[in-house]
């Protein structure tokens, strides 16, 4: 036994002293690195992605790249350091990433278990269902007894299970690992239903021969909100991680573009010059330059805009803005003022 | 009359020239006889055979060159571009992503250095394979030198542009991986197999702990204690980078796996051989170099190459602690919405690279038995 205990004791002290080291200000880390270490996926259709050249690409870089002009000024400076379903907290617990942006839903577990820091979100998903029209099914109450495409130990399997529980129907589950054998099950017609997060279901649609012959039902069974997430112990950088976010938000609110951007910059409103750091000393008191604001939009551009170029209704995965609209347009995109 | 004939042809005893063999046991006629249809039960066989092959093989071939598509610039196109939608392959996605596959995310304006490893690899890897080469002598110090020098290459530092090592990718880093698992866990597996075998306790021990730890322990769970657990272990601040971290994890575990292959060639030696080793007065090192181990790694042979083929497949679980191989590479691609849903294309693909090099090896393995097969 005492071999053992020595090793656990040595383990502790070990975890103890990394999570010391950890928390000695990102901040500082990125800038003399030069550059920002974003914990990724290995591919999520609109959200992350190599082109032919290996450049990284999607919903999720453009936010990474986005916290990379604020930072450091220059949203070319980012590594992707990619994670599966499985790794992506323990990378960014173990110091290999600086922040996760990764089509992560937040939940209870995670921010308190997992010991994260969440900042906001910047998609709101649900799990929804994807049937073929020839079935006649219009809604979801009426797929009692279908046999279901689900991807094995993630939340969607859960909220199904409640789901179907609480409707007192039955179903018959087809469990897969990725989304592209649930994709050739589904086709080949192995299941009836696919069951993913909508944003998933949209993206496989766009993927078919036949586009039009399947609807997703209007049903949204669960809440997925996504957003990024650091370490814990660290305020200076979670607040840079937050107002990156609110920075993109309050760009489309205030309507400001990668297009009009410095013609803003002459701007009546108030709340315009100190995001664009022509007035007041937000970005110093972020740690940041007085720019930083004006860097993101020059990079990436506004929500609306990064919504748009990745997975908008003219991007192959064609999804509606949804609940993703400004507050203003009815959606739940909404962030505390820059003042 | 017939009697002025057989007069005319004979021949004295022993001087009668070889007449050809009967029609029915040489050329393709007799072979199908003997391989399809020497009994019932084969014609049987092969008869269903050739019906699968008649219901299979057309539409696969159809599918993968007749009706292929090899230029598009997306999906849409290429479908477009067929018969039917889906109807063929759609190679084009294969030709785009090509140089992701080889070099994952390793810089464009460093990639010769890439190129010029692969030339060099295949430079070090003859004088290994083949004993009748000129100047092999040379060349397997060259071999020696090989890792050093490529990694000094990809790596960088020394007046080149220093590559992290997180943008190695595709096939680069299955070779990576591969090579240097399969170079450096033979001689490890050799020593621990010796160590297994040995009459000193605490070797012996130590040998046993170490062999039975990894072969209990799946190479998914050492990977994963490589990607998240060794940071803990480590001193703060202290930057291993992930790469060497996996490299030693699968090193190791096929070093535990040789190690008991070739245990298993050294029992399958006579014990005389041991006895009259000693009764020369040789060494011990000496009796393992000359007279042993010559002699239980040919026994070993197919057990070490089909290690190595288990090793080099098995490089594909590093796409859970996410690093991107030719099997990462290609599902990441597929989810660029440009081109996905061209999954089969990809995963044959994969599957053929892994093919060419899994049977090159074992082919391999087969001229080396052929060559070493002296007899007892």
């Amino acid at each position: 036994m005492r071999p053992l205990n020595v090793l656990a004791a040595s383990v502790a002290v070990a975890a103890l002293t990394v999570a010391g080291a950890a928390s000695a200000g990102t901040l500082d880390d990125v800038k003399a690195r030069g550059v920002l270490r974003c914990v990724v996926s290995t591919g999520i259709a609109g959200f992350a992605y190599p082109d032919a050249n290996g450049v990284w690409k999607g919903f999720d870089i453009d936010f990474c790249r986005a916290t990379a002009a604020a930072v450091l000024g220059d949203p070319t400076k980012i590594k992707a350091v990619t994670s599966t379903g499985k790794t992506r907290f323990t990378l960014l617990n173990a110091g290999e990433g600086d922040v996760l942006w990764r089509n992560t839903t937040i939940t209870f577990s995670r921010d308190v278990g997992v010991k994260l820091r969440f900042h906001g979100v910047n998609y709101y998903d649900g799990q929804g269902f994807m049937v073929k029209k020839a079935l006649g099914v219009t809604c979801a109450t009426q797929l009692d007894g279908a046999s279901i495409c689900i991807q094995t130990g993630t939340t969607t399997e859960l909220n199904l299970a409640d789901y179907f529980h609480a409707n007192g129907m039955k179903y018959e589950a087809v469990t897969i690992e990725t989304n592209d054998e649930a994709r050739q099950n589904y086709i080949s017609g192995r299941c009836d239903v696919y069951t993913t997060d909508a944003s998933g279901l949209a993206a496989t649609r766009s993927t078919f021969t036949d586009p039009d012959n399947h609807i997703v039902l209007p049903e949204i069974i669960s809440k997925e909100p996504l957003g990024p997430a650091t370490r814990q112990g660290d305020a200076q950088w979670s607040d840079i991680i937050t107002w990156v976010l609110n920075a993109t938000i309050t760009a489309e609110e205030k309507g400001i573009t990668q297009a009009n951007l410095d013609s803003m910059k002459s701007s009546k409103d108030p709340e315009v010059l100190r995001l664009l750091g022509v007035e007041g000393s937000q970005g110093v008191e972020l740690g940041l330059s007085k720019d930083w604001a004006y860097n993101i939009i020059k990079a990436v551009g506004n929500y609306g805009e990064i919504f748009e170029r990745n997975i908008g209704v003219n991007t192959p995965i064609g999804l509606e803005r949804g609940l993703n609209a400004l507050w203003t347009d009815g959606g739940l995109q909404y962030t505390p003022p820059f003042r | 009359m017939s009697e002025g004939n057989t007069a005319a042809q004979s021949y004295a005893p022993g001087t009668h020239p070889d007449l050809p063999a009967p029609i029915r046991t040489t050329g393709p006629v007799a072979w199908v006889r003997m391989n399809l249809f020497s009994s019932p039960l084969n014609v049987a066989l092969t008869l269903v055979a050739i019906g699968l092959l008649w219901w299979v093989m057309p539409p696969l071939f159809e599918w993968i060159v007749l009706d292929s598509v090899w230029t598009a610039e997306s999906r849409k196109e290429c479908w477009d571009k067929m018969e039917v939608p889906e109807g063929g392959a759609c190679w084009a996605f294969i030709k785009d992503r090509l140089r992701l596959f080889v070099y994952g995310f390793y810089p464009q304006a460093s990639r010769w250095r890439v190129n010029l490893s692969f030339v060099l690899l295949a430079m070090a890897v003859v004088p290994v394979l083949y004993d009748k080469m000129p100047g092999r002598k040379f060349g397997l110090w060259y071999a020696v030198a090989f890792p050093f020098i490529a990694g000094w290459l990809l790596v960088g530092g020394l007046g080149l542009t220093p590559v992290d090592t997180d943008q190695f990718g595709g096939i680069l880093l299955t070779l990576i991986i591969g090579v240097t698992g399969i170079s450096f866990s033979l001689p490890i597996g050799i020593l621990l197999a010796l160590g297994r075998r040995s009459k000193m306790p605490v070797m012996r021990i130590l040998c046993v702990m170490f062999i039975e730890f990894i072969r209990g322990v799946p190479l998914i769970a050492l990977l994963f204690i490589a990607s998240s657990m060794l940071n803990f272990f480590l001193p703060p601040g202290t930057v291993f980078d992930l790469l060497i971290r996996v490299l030693i994890m699968v090193t190791l575990f096929a070093a535990a796996y040789i190690a008991e292959v070739v245990r298993g060639g050294l029992q399958g030696i006579p014990i005389g051989q041991f006895e009259a080793a000693d009764s020369l007065g040789l060494t011990y090192v000496k009796a393992q170099m000359l007279i042993i181990l010559p002699q239980a790694l040919k026994i070993s042979i197919p057990g070490i190459v089909n290690t190595f083929i288990g090793l080099y497949k098995d490089t594909t679980l590093v796409l859970i602690i996410g690093m991107l191989d030719p099997l990462g590479i290609g599902r990441a691609s597929l989810a660029d919405a440009v081109w996905a849903g061209l999954s089969r294309e990809v995963y044959l693909f994969v599957a053929l690279f892994f093919f060419v090099c899994c049977f090159s090896m074992s082919r391999y393995s087969l001229y080396l038995e052929r060559k070493l097969h002296t007899g007892h």
